[in-house]
Parts: structure tokens; sequence; C-alpha cells
């Protein structure tokens, strides 16, 4: 260890460690302010409909009830949230205004003096719903004339005009033909709620100059903090976001949805306004990890090398798409593994349907390309017979080998990593395996294979 | 129905609040008397954050309509704090890096004071039994068992010291 480093090496006390064990950490839920007032929503209980009407008469005659904020109430109502670094095009809305497109999606926030009135309100919220068709599986929504989720005539997400995101290397169709055994599989995963402890939410002060303080759980307090901005129509200059504690977020707190519609309130009632999910509202309204379909396709050569990788993905990007954008060009880039194949072929769509939204969760669309990708591998050692330690080693990519989307792996450390996992399970390798490194080997033909 | 009256001991000090009927013990504690190291994470009693003890046992504050604690003691994370430095409970919980997003751990610190209370030398089994109330989805599960068991050596040790004295003064 190095002299001169003061951190590195040493057991360093956390900044918050004593608050968290004696509960003095300040989650946003722990503060209260003088005359906070409390937003509940009141949200879809169809898949897809279109809204006829709403009627607050009953709502409003609620004791405590203080007003109610519909779509019209929104300045800028339509948004993505990926905006900020030019996804486009807008596609969610605070409040729903003609449509709704999820069982859960918000349409009414009431806003009253305490928690109880303003669940008493929203319960007597009456809408009147036409029932649309709804479409739940990612195939299904792709075919020709599947319930239309999206405003554009389609259920893809659009990348750069394509309803997927592509990456391609070599020829997968020419190498297959060549290839000794085809190994085909279609992997489904769930999606999964990231289910933080604390839930979703925040409280919007307003201050005596003019601005806003909003005490958030957010994982991405400037993300909020622009977007609620841009819905406002209002400077960022007016928004002071106050985070950093949270309580658990794993990916399910970084939607922007709760700062703009309690800002809002707290703009339109001139009080502090909180706005904080219930359990049931987390597991069933907020973002999830996405749902995937992975269909692959590979070609083995005889020795155990593939040769050819063809992958099809689809994203349940649910009824608005949040991150599921930056989740999938991520699996895309991911999707052919960590192995060296000279001839790749990947499609990965983004599909809307009726569901949940999705959004981020630990490894973004990586996860669950390793998952099938893993089982895979287990697959093709199976049917060429050889041992699923050697299956990998064999086709782990090396420094200088091409990444299916053009990049020179430059940072391989997959063998080493495997010979130290050998090493800690026990598990012998033969001698060839523990010999192999991940220095550059000499190119050849089929991507200079040994 | 009406409001109505709850006395109940907070920490060794007797509270009075005025509560509608079923409101839980977790409302008043955060809600009334600001008491919000007892933590909201659920409210159907799944995820153990806003445990505290009554009379000595774990409970789920959540559930507990406050009206059901009259006349009772409780205890929360702010009443086992001491004025100065912490519980060796929280002093094991902070070296062991048992807490990451730290909105479990006041839970997990009074389950185990239960614990420790009970049973001053847990087995591992009996640690992970005492927990299986209580959800940390930052997964770090390990270092609170690590953290309960050195919780109990400090406090055994502590114990063996006070011993050690008063026999040095009985002499």
């Amino acid at each position: 260890m190095s002299a001169d480093l003061n951190v590195v090496g040493q057991s360093v006390e956390r900044s918050d460690g004593i608050g968290h064990v004696t509960g003095r950490t300040r989650f946003f839920g722990d503060r209260s302010f003088p005359g906070m007032l409390h937003l509940k929503m009141v949200r879809s209980p169809l898949d897809h409909a279109r809204i006829i009407g709403i009627d607050l008469t009953d709502a409003e005659r609620v004791s405590g009830f203080v007003r109610a904020l519909t779509a019209s109430d929104v300045p800028h109502n339509l948004y993505t949230i990926l905006g900020l670094i030019g996804v486009e095009p807008e596609e969610e809305f605070v409040l729903a205004e003609d449509r709704v497109r999820f069982k859960g999606e918000a349409i009414v926030a009431i806003i009253a003096e305490s928690e109880a009135a303003a669940l008493e309100a929203v319960s007597k919220v009456h809408l009147d719903l036409e029932e649309l068709p709804a479409v739940f599986d990612v195939e299904e929504a792709l075919r020709p004339g599947a319930p239309i989720v999206t405003s554009w005539g389609n259920n893809t997400f659009m990348y750069e005009g394509h309803p997927c995101r592509r990456v391609r290397l070599g020829d997968v169709e020419a190498a297959f033909e060549r290839a000794d055994h085809i190994v085909e599989g279609v992997y489904n995963t769930s999606p999964i709620e990231q289910a933080p402890v604390e839930t979703t939410g925040c409280i919007a002060v307003p201050e005596a100059n003019g601005r806003y303080t909003v005490y958030t759980n957010t994982q991405a307090l400037y993300f909020s903090l622009d977007n609620t901005a841009i819905i406002l129509q209002v400077p960022g200059n007016r928004l002071h976001f106050v985070g950093g504690t949270v309580g658990g977020g794993f990916g399910g707190k970084v939607d922007v949805i709760v700062e703009p519609i309690a800002t809002l309130a707290a703009m339109k009632t001139n009080r502090p306004v909180r706005f904080a999910y219930s359990r049931s509202e987390e597991m069933q309204v907020s973002s999830t990890r996405s749902a995937w379909r992975i269909y692959i396709k590979d070609g083995i050569s005889r020795d155990g090398h593939i040769i050819a990788r063809k992958v099809t993905s689809y994203a349940d990007s649910g009824a608005y798409s949040r991150q599921t954008p930056y989740a999938l060009t991520k699996h895309a880039a991911n999707a052919a593994g960590p192995y060296a194949i000279p001839n790749v072929s990947i499609d990965a769509y983004c599909v809307y349907t009726n569901r949940q939204p999705t959004s981020a969760m630990r490894g973004f669309g990586v996860t669950m390309a390793s998952f099938a990708l893993e089982v895979q591998m287990d697959k093709i050692a199976e049917r060429v017979g050889v041992d699923p330690w050697t299956i990998r080693f064999i086709n782990a990519y090396r420094n200088g080998d091409m990444k299916p989307h053009r990049k020179l792996a430059e940072d391989a450390t997959l063998i080493e990593t495997m010979q130290a996992a050998a090493a800690l399970v026990g598990h012998v390798l033969p001698d060839d395996l523990r010999a192999m490194t991940s220095a550059p080997r000499d190119a050849g033909p089929d991507g200079g294979r040994d | 129905m009406a409001s109505r009256i709850v006395t109940f001991d907070l920490g060794g000090r007797e509270v009075e609040v005025m509560v509608r009927p079923m409101t839980t013990l977790q409302s008043v504690l955060r809600n009334q008397l600001g008491f919000t190291a007892t933590k909201d994470g659920c409210r159907q009693g799944g995820c153990g954050s806003c445990t505290v003890l009554v009379n000595g046992q774990p409970m789920l504050s959540c559930l507990l309509p406050v009206e059901d604690v009259a006349g009772q003691r409780v205890t929360t994370l702010e009443s086992i704090t001491p004025a100065e430095g912490l519980h060796p409970i929280q002093q094991a919980f902070l070296d062991a890096h048992a807490s990451q997003c730290g909105y479990c751990t006041p839970g997990m610190v009074m389950v185990s004071k239960a614990l420790l209370d009970h049973d001053p030398a847990p087995t591992d089994d009996a640690i992970r039994h005492a927990l299986t109330g209580n959800i940390c989805r930052c997964t770090g599960y390990r270092p609170i068992v690590t953290a309960v068991h050195s919780a109990a050596e400090a406090v055994h040790d502590a114990a063996d010291a006070m011993r050690g004295s008063a026999g040095e003064r009985a002499r």
C-alpha cells in the first residue's frame, strides 16, 4: 500500500453512519412543516381507457379538501424524463388528458389538510371511462391490429427512425450455414419491483422569496429539478432541491414522478405539500425493471467456438418509456456477452404495452442479457460436450478482440476473473485453462482463434 | 367516533395523546410526538422498519393501535440512544458497517436490543431468527448479523467489567 494514500486501505467511518444508527438521519418523510398539506392521486382502475368525464362534486364536499389538480392545471403536461439528454419524443403525461394507458395512471391530484381527508376525497372522485382493448405482451403488441398504446401509430420506441436498436458484425446467416451445431433458446424474465423500504416521495415548500424548496428522496436530484422546471415552466433558479438521503432506490427512484406535481400543488396553494407513495403505489404504480423476452440463436463449431450469435430482444416498457430506451441501448451493446464472436446480429426492441411503466433497476438491461446468455452458454456446453468452464474460457474475449458494437476490447479480465472464481470455489481447472490470459491473441482466420 | 386520550410511558416519561380510534402507535410517534427514528416503510406489517419495544418485546408499531399500549412501556431508538456516545448495539452497527441506506437500521437495532436483553449470547441462528421480520433491501444482512454478535460481546464485556469493579469495591 502506497504511503501517501490516506483513505484507500483504511476503514473509514461513514459520514452518515451515526445518523443511521441513532435514527437521526433525516429522510424527507421525517420532516414536517406548519400548514403542510397532503396530496393523493386518483388513479385509473383500467388498463386502457378513454376519459369521458371527471366529477369532483362529492370529493369537494369532503371535510379537509383543499383543491384538485387536473391535466389543464399543469403548464407543460407532456414530458419525457430523458428529454434532458435529447431523447424524443415527449410522451408521458403528468396527469392523464384524454386517455389512460395503464392501471394506476394518475388522473387527478387531490390536495387536502390531512392524508386521511385526501384519501377520502380520492375515493369520492367519479370517473367516466370508456374501456379500450389493451395489450400486455411484447410480441402481441407488435402484431398488426394490436391496440396502439402510443400516440404515433405503433408500439415501439423509435431509434433514429428504426423500430429497434441494431448491432451488426460480420454475416451471421453465412456463419450459421457452416456451423457444426445450432443452439437456440428463448428466455423470459419477469418485471421486478425495486421495493426500497422507504417509498418514493417528497415535500415541496413555498419560501417567502418566491422560491420552492423540495425535500425529495430522488436518486436523480438534478434530473428531477430540471424536469420539474420544464413541466412547471419556471426558471430552474426558482427551485431548490434538497436530497441525497435515500431510503433505498436501486433504480426505483429516478423517474421524476412526485416532484413536479407536489411543487405545482405548493404553487397553487402557497402551502407545503407532501406527496408520498403508499406501499401499494410503490408496488403497483412505480416503475419496475422491465420484463424481457430474449431469443438467442447460436452457431458453434465442433470444438466449441461460437462463430455466430443472433439475438432478438424485447423489453416491455409498459405504457411509457421512462429510462427503458436507455436500458435497451445498454442491453444491445452487451447482448452478445463477454465473448469473442466474429458474426453477430442484435435487434433489441423497446415495446409499449398497457402494463405498469418500467425503468431503471440494477444493471440497466445488462442483467437480463447476462441471465439469458449464461443459461445459453450452459446449453452450448451440453450440446458440444465440453464442460461449462471450458466453453466460457475458449470463447472469452481478450484484449484486441472486436466487440459486436465495433469497440476493441482493451480491458478484458474475464479469463482472470474466472480463474479467480474457480480458485475461490475450489474448482481445479485443467492446465490449458489455467495458462490462458486476456493478452491479445495473434490475428488469424475467424477472429484469430486458438 | 370520538377521539380519546391515551397515556403511556415513552422512554421513561409519561406522554398523553389525543387520538381517533385505531390511530397507530407509529403515526402517534412520528406525526404527533416527532419521534421519527421509528420508520414508515409499508404500514402493513411487512418490513419491520417501524419496530419498537412494548414492555421489552419487539412490536410493529404500524399495526398497533395506540390504545393498546395505554399504560404500557414503549421504547424507541431515541430512548436507547445515550445523551453522549452510542449504545453498544449502535456502536456495533456503526463499526460493522451494518447500515447502507439506513432506513431499516432503527428497526434492526430495536429487534437486536430485544434479542440481547432476552438472550445475551445468541447463536447465529437465534440472531437470524430474530431478524426475519426486518427487511434490508440493500441486502446487507451479513454485517447486521456480525454487528449483533459483536454487540453481544460488548455488552458481555461491559457487564464483566462492571462486576469486576463492583467486586474490587466490595473488597
